[in-house]
């Protein structure tokens, strides 16, 4: 049976917290991180009589990632119940969208920058609003297993992002995510923080197994609990094995009787998914219009006002600094994959030095490193764009090598300053040529056995030279006193 | 006719002119509940020294030559399904037996912004469902007029205590006809105004998309007074209507002038009662000699109504009532009966068992099993969505009518008050005598019932106004001018 070949089929629910400052449907704070129970009122913890005020901003924010996505906009959009008990749930349902979301039909372009797999389009299913649940802290102390609830996070705004099953791999499904992040983020619509529960993911995954004759499908499993997109690769990459393996042993299909979608968690620490106890299979949310609201009519102004202010998206950015600044498509992706602020300072540099290669690679080598060292952002780094451009020009024109212009940023890093001021405090200084001819004459004296080296053909040994040159005076080139050594030993 | 049977109105000129002091009135109102409401118990709860510190307050504020509100120390009862912040607020149930509010009801901040006095929180039935005031959990209120009988409900309390004299003015709420129909009973007036034009926040829901909160009064300008200061717009309340609020105690005193009446004819039909049919054809032919003109208009789905009511206001109902789960707040069943208790279930599911099973009544329970069967998968169809539809369908015959005739005018109630325990072993009998106002809570509309006549075992009859949506001012108006020319809503009963 082994080697028979299947397809992995992947789709994906994604919920992210948009970052409003208030709740969906109440002015409590969404902030994260307050002490239990401090960020409640009437409406969000479910108190008898309180009614929901739709959050104008959390639709907008809704709106400007879903018209990000591609989505459609209907022109109408309503509120639906949907009913279930849990202690986490004050009112005994969840406002949601069922069968009028606010918005649909979109896509999602991915491609790997290192050729893995080809540019994939994965389809959007939906994008609706609803509101978050509390969050139920579970106390196993003594034995006595009581359960606290921290209504908090009770009515923040949720996007639900459902894709279609278009994802063929484990590693298709973490590039999805990593850019439906980026997006997200570039939106400005969520931080996108998975540590405090603002993305969360949960994914359905079976296989197409090709038989001669017909397409098996195994039965569709629901991951949960992957707290980050490396828990989500290896959960999918995980129960694919499994999945296979299962089928290989028992021959299940999808639409066999008795088989329903199974929900299974990721054991981060096992490295496994566990099959979940609990959520019937048929449970039945009794859906229905919520009365306590009205519904959202999208005006055309609004789509279109929302759509002029979405700023330029990562696909189009990619492609732009490639063409603009003749980057390679795998730079252009790096620089944009670090979010917006970056990619503002990357033009600023590259536009004031006039070369964006170069700019590129003094932002990844240098930059960069030194951020991730630090641990700190592009807004808080110390150099302005102009002053490393200013650096890139001058390392340009030669009156810096690489090396002494790393110096330099070091300096200014340090310091501030301009890329003057820097060289000056350095005792940086172009090195007069008669100046260096008199230097490299002086060195070939004292070193008769270099000069015959050369003269023999040795032209490497002038390498020496160039370190007792440094010595003397730290501002010389070394490619020059190179040069003029070979030139002056040949005259010799 | 003593001070406490006068009118909201007459006794506001008394206040404003100091005649009497807030804390007199408000006293006096105590005495009476004190006096009768054992035998009647209109109310849930009083509570005294609360109330007299309010008028003290108010009368000082009066002394002091301040500019008071609009009810300036007047005393107001109301139902108990509102949410009065610090004090308990019940909906006549076991699960809210001791659930205080955080919070005031828009409506009951206005009161409190127009200085009212609150006397106290008026029984009804559980959660407000119900036609007899029977259901609620602490017992039934008694009709004044006949003790053997029921007020109407389920805003019983709110209609008791008016006609027993315990408070000038009183707030119900109507989902079906829990105004119209208790005031009906009780030989009072009440008014469900327009779907959304007094707020709903803070009201302890029933059926979202039904429920009203409205005035209860002796008057029709009582009703208007009343009125003018719980309406208008609550940001809120998603459902609240901007339009600006009308004068409603002009629009009483407005003489009426060729006012165009429209009858349904299947009103008059069967299971009616015959002395209500003759006493409401009386009423109407008064209004002809008001000038109205009386036609006949066709509402060919009214006969709907009832079974589209009895699907959407339990499906609402159904989700409404999940909050109540001994989680949060309100009862919870007692530990030892759910913890550890060797049944299969988890011990979550089965507190949420307990809890529902000893909180709810009856027939709470009843609306909130038929609820949750129509909003269940291959039934939503063909009961909600269809319900819906019927809905829409009902609306409709009503915006065709006001295109032919201002008010549509008809009975209340199929027959006088019955007597407790008539109908509560046949719930859909109860079902049945909210077979004339539904309508109007279906369609959103305002609707109001007035005292009419009697009938032979002295039990007062009412007669509905139903107008389009927003048309407050013209009920209130065709109110005032009928009750210019009779006396019904000036009589009382004795009480023992």
């Amino acid at each position: 049976m082994s080697g028979t070949a299947y397809t992995t089929v992947i789709g994906l629910e994604v919920h992210v917290q948009l970052d409003t400052r208030s709740k969906l449907f109440c002015r409590c704070s969404s902030q994260f991180g307050a002490p239990p129970n401090t960020q409640t009122c009437p409406v969000c913890s479910g108190q008898p009589g309180a009614l929901p005020v739709m959050n104008l901003r959390a639709y907008e924010l809704a709106m400007r990632a879903a018209i990000g996505l591609n989505c459609e906009i209907p022109q109408f959009t309503k509120w639906d119940r949907k009913n279930y008990f849990y202690p986490d749930l004050p009112k005994g349902f969840q406002t949601s969208q069922f069968d009028l979301p606010m918005s649909q039909d979109g896509y999602l372009d991915i491609s790997d920058p290192e050729g893995a797999f080809e540019e994939r389009r994965i389809g959007i299913i939906r994008a609706h609003l609803e509101e978050d649940a509390g969050k139920s802290l579970h106390d196993e102390e003594a034995g006595k297993a009581d359960s606290r609830i921290d209504l908090n996070r009770c009515g923040t705004p949720l996007l639900e992002i459902v894709s279609q099953p278009d994802m063929r791999s484990a590693a298709e499904a973490r590039v999805y995510l990593t850019e439906l992040k980026l997006l997200l983020t570039y939106l400005e619509v969520s931080d996108c923080n998975m540590q405090e529960g603002s993305l969360r993911v949960d994914a359905n995954v079976n296989l197409h197994i090709d038989r001669e004759e017909d397409l098996i499908a195994t039965p569709i499993v629901e991951v949960k609990n992957m707290n980050s997109f490396r828990a989500v690769q290896r959960a999918l990459e995980y129960e694919v094995e499994r999945q296979y393996e299962l089928w290989q042993q028992t021959g299940r299909k999808l639409g066999d009787v008795g088989v329903t979608k199974e929900t299974r968690g990721w054991d981060d620490e096992a490295q496994l998914t566990r099959a979940q106890r609990g959520k019937e299979e048929s449970s039945d949310y009794r859906y229905f219009p919520e009365p306590d609201l009205l519904p959202v009519t999208a005006t055309g102004e609004m789509v279109q006002s929302v759509r002029a202010g979405l700023g330029e998206l990562p696909a189009a950015l990619r492609t732009r600094l490639a063409r603009e600044y003749q980057l390679s498509p795998y730079d252009a992706d790096v620089l944009v994959n670090q979010g917006r602020s970056l990619v503002d300072y990357f033009v600023a540099v590259a536009d004031r030095c006039g070369d964006g290669k170069s700019a590129s690679n003094w932002l990844q080598q240098d930059v960069l490193r030194h951020l991730k060292e630090t641990g700190t952002t592009i807004e808080a780094f110390a150099v302005p764009g102009e002053q490393l451009a200013d650096l890139i020009s001058a390392v340009h024109s030669g009156a810096l090598t690489t090396s002494r212009g790393r110096e330099v940023l070091t300096h200014l890093i340090s310091n501030g300053g301009t890329v003057a001021q820097a060289m000056q405090q350095l005792g940086i200084e172009e090195v007069d040529q008669s100046e260096l001819e008199e230097l490299c004459r002086e060195l070939l004296i004292a070193n008769p056995k270099i000069v015959a080296d050369i003269q023999s053909g040795k032209t490497k040994a002038a390498g020496a030279l160039v370190g007792q040159a440094k010595g003397k005076n730290p501002n010389v080139n070394p490619h020059d006193v190179q040069r003029i050594c070979l030139k002056l030993a040949a005259e010799m | 006719m003593t001070l406490i049977e006068q009118s909201a109105t007459e006794l506001l000129g008394l206040l404003k002119r100091r005649e009497v002091s807030s804390r007199e009135l408000t006293g006096a109102y105590l005495d009476q509940i004190d006096a009768h409401d054992q035998q009647i118990h209109a109310f849930l709860r009083t509570d005294r020294d609360r109330a007299l510190q309010q008028a003290d307050l108010i009368d000082r504020r009066r002394a002091q030559g301040e500019s008071l509100g609009s009810l300036g120390g007047l005393p107001v009862a109301v139902k108990d399904v509102l949410c009065t912040r610090g004090a308990v607020t019940s909906c006549a149930s076991k699960m809210l037996e001791n659930y205080v509010p955080p919070y005031d009801a828009t409506p009951i901040a206005r009161l409190k912004e127009a200085d009212a006095v609150i006397l106290g929180k008026t029984n009804m039935d559980e959660f407000a469902m119900g036609g007899s005031c029977e259901n609620s959990a602490f017992g039934p209120t008694r009709n004044p007029w006949d003790t053997e009988r029921i007020p109407g409900g389920s805003s019983g309390g709110a209609a008791a205590s008016l006609a027993a004299s315990m408070t000038p003015l009183s707030i119900g709420t109507d989902t079906g006809g829990s105004i119209r129909q208790p005031a009906s009973h009780c030989g009072v007036v009440g008014l469900k105004p327009t779907y959304g034009r007094v707020s709903r926040y803070g009201l302890i829901a029933f059926a979202s998309s039904l429920d009203a909160v409205g005035p209860l009064a002796r008057t029709a300008e009582d009703v208007a007074l009343l009125l003018g200061v719980i309406a208008g717009h609550d940001a809120r309340d998603s459902t609240s209507i901007v339009q600006p609020v009308g004068d409603y105690r002009a629009a009483t005193r407005r003489p009426l002038e060729g006012l165009r009446l429209g009858v349904v004819s299947e009103h008059f039909g069967e299971g009616l009662d015959p002395e209500v049919a003759q006493t409401v054809r009386d009423a109407i032919d008064l209004f002809k000699d008001l000038g109205a003109t009386v036609r006949e208009i066709a509402m060919p789905h009214s006969q709907y109504a009832i079974s589209a009511y009895y699907i959407i206001a339990p499906s609402e109902a159904s989700s409404n009532l999940a909050r109540y789960d001994g989680a949060h707040y309100g009862m919870r069943a007692p530990e030892a009966e759910w913890r550890d208790g060797g049944a299969e279930e988890n011990p979550l599911v089965q507190m949420y068992r307990s809890t529902r099973a000893e909180g709810f009544g009856a027939e709470v329970k009843r609306r909130i099993m038929l609820g949750t069967y129509a909003l269940s998968a291959g039934y939503y169809d063909a009961y909600y969505l269809k319900a819906l539809k019927v809905r829409r369908l009902i609306a409709q015959d009503y915006h065709d009518a006001f295109e032919q005739v201002d008010l549509i005018v008809g009975p209340v109630t199929p027959s006088p008050a019955f007597k407790l325990g008539d109908k509560s072993e046949d719930p859909l009998s109860m079902y049945l005598v909210d077979l004339y106002t539904v309508g109007a809570n279906l369609a959103g509309i305002p609707a109001i019932s007035l005292p009419c006549g009697f009938s032979s075992d002295r039990l007062p009859i009412g007669i509905q106004l139903q107008g389009a949506a927003l048309s407050e001012e013209l009920l209130l108006q065709a109110a005032g001018a009928y009750q210019g020319q009779t006396t019904w809503h000036s009589q009382r009963p004795e009480l023992a």
